[in-house]
């Protein structure tokens, strides 16, 4: 089957900086991934360029199979919703009936619906809704289009923590129902990581991580307790970080721990705690100062 | 903030929780054989998970043979598979339970004499289990 989104050696320069540098990304059909990293790593410039709302320097992008750019093939069959979308509309009703004249498979009832779930009135005015409100209005279209390819660039500013759990279920309940291809980017990983199918995260313009979700949990643990019985343990595995007080060590150790480890761990009275997604993804990435890798980086 | 997913946690693949859960319902018979198993997608919204991922916990059982596949229907629960799983909790009982309880106890200085006391005197109370 052809990839929803295929990037190869994607590129785009600013006159100060590099934005994405030597960029290959390939995303399946009908699949969720997150898009994570720290703020200009370079996320809303691919999602910028991957709807056409922006042009490669070198490098090849194809969506729905075919190049973005001025391609209204492609592009009524894609939605972006951005940070603080700025809206040209008088009311949320006028908006909303904007979006379902650029959607083919817009959903009014959906959008209705989900107007209801975030206690958001039609016939609002929109320079008179708060900032979470106006992401509320955002995500609507963004759920409502039901586009092949849905592109959400941190859509929730201003969204309390029920208003984001709204989001999240009914995410899930529509790709259930109408399946699509989801690209979300957030740096609140803990809070979506479950939606999550693939993980890619971006730093300085480069893909520095790309793997499916799931495969990441518990793969990489801490270990704590006697010092001499954690050297034991963690003898011959790969170690990220070591510390120790008095006769007490603690040991961040890749790969996955088998039960045969745990028992181990236990008849050694070891502490094993597994890293969560947010802060494997954080040392991946280099977020932290001076932590290991995940993959081979290639940066000057 | 961690969102909440109906008892899984971030410590393994979610997949593998998953599918411990299910085996856990069939195992205490909550789910009897013959009984159908919940879709991808009904595990998906319970759990808040991605419905890939519950897909991938579900056929981890059925590649076990613990659960059947009926063409069009779902995933139901295969017959014996109750028995098979209480057999695997029974062989892991002692690395499970017996082990660390050990280990604990010769940590504090409790001989094997004093923790069949302890169990006998625990279970006297509960009015249950025979020791």
């Amino acid at each position: 089957m052809t990839p929803a989104i295929s990037v190869t050696g994607l590129t785009r320069r600013y006159p100060d900086q590099v934005a994405l540098d030597d960029v290959h990304l390939t995303i399946g059909t009908e699949t969720i991934t997150g898009l994570l990293g720290r703020n200009g790593a370079g996320k809303t410039t691919l999602l910028r360029i991957l709807s056409g709302q922006e042009f490669p320097s070198s490098g090849s992008v194809r969506v729905l199979g075919s190049p973005p750019a001025e391609n209204e093939n492609v592009l009524r069959r894609l939605v972006l919703v951005r940070e603080d979308q700025a809206y040209p509309d008088f009311k949320v009703s006028h908006a909303l009936r904007a979006a379902s004249f650029c959607y083919p498979n817009w959903d009014a009832d959906l959008a209705s619906s989900l107007l209801k779930d975030f206690g958001l009135r039609a016939g609002k005015a929109i320079k008179s809704l708060s900032r979470g409100q106006r992401s509320a209005l955002g995500i609507t279209i963004g759920l409502a289009a039901r586009a092949e390819v849905t592109l959400f660039d941190e859509p929730y500013a201003g969204l309390d923590a029920v208003a984001r759990q709204i989001f999240y279920d009914r995410l899930l309940a529509e790709y259930a129902d109408f399946p699509r291809t989801v690209l979300l980017s957030t740096h609140l990983i803990d809070e979506a990581a479950a939606l999550f199918e693939n993980v890619v995260v971006i730093d300085r313009g480069r893909v520095v991580l790309d793997t499916a979700a799931d495969g990441l949990r518990g793969m990489v643990t801490t270990v704590s307790g006697p010092v001499l019985a954690v050297d034991s343990f963690t003898e011959g595995r790969p170690v990220w970080e070591r510390r120790g007080l008095g006769s007490q060590a603690s040991v961040v150790m890749v790969g996955q721990v088998s039960g045969e480890d745990r028992e181990r761990a236990r008849s050694l009275g070891l502490d094993l705690t597994p890293l969560s997604l947010q802060q494997l993804v954080v040392r991946a990435s280099g977020w932290a100062a001076g932590a290991g890798s995940l993959t081979e980086r290639t940066s000057a | 903030m961690v969102r909440e997913m109906a008892g899984l946690d971030e410590g393994g693949p979610l997949f593998a929780q998953v599918a411990e859960r299910l085996a856990g319902e069939i195992a205490d018979g909550g789910l009897a054989e013959g009984a159908r198993v919940p879709s991808t997608n009904e595990l998906a919204a319970f759990y808040r998970i991605n419905p890939a991922t519950a897909a991938k916990g579900i056929n981890v059982l059925a590649d076990e043979g613990l659960l059947d596949k009926r063409r069009g229907i779902g995933m139901f629960v295969a017959a014996g598979a109750r028995a098979t799983l209480l057999a695997r909790r029974r062989a892991e009982f002692t690395g499970r339970y017996v082990e660390p309880l050990l280990t604990e106890a010769t940590r504090l200085g409790i001989d094997a004499d004093e923790l069949i006391g302890l169990i006998k005197e625990c279970s006297n109370e509960r009015g249950g289990v025979a020791v």
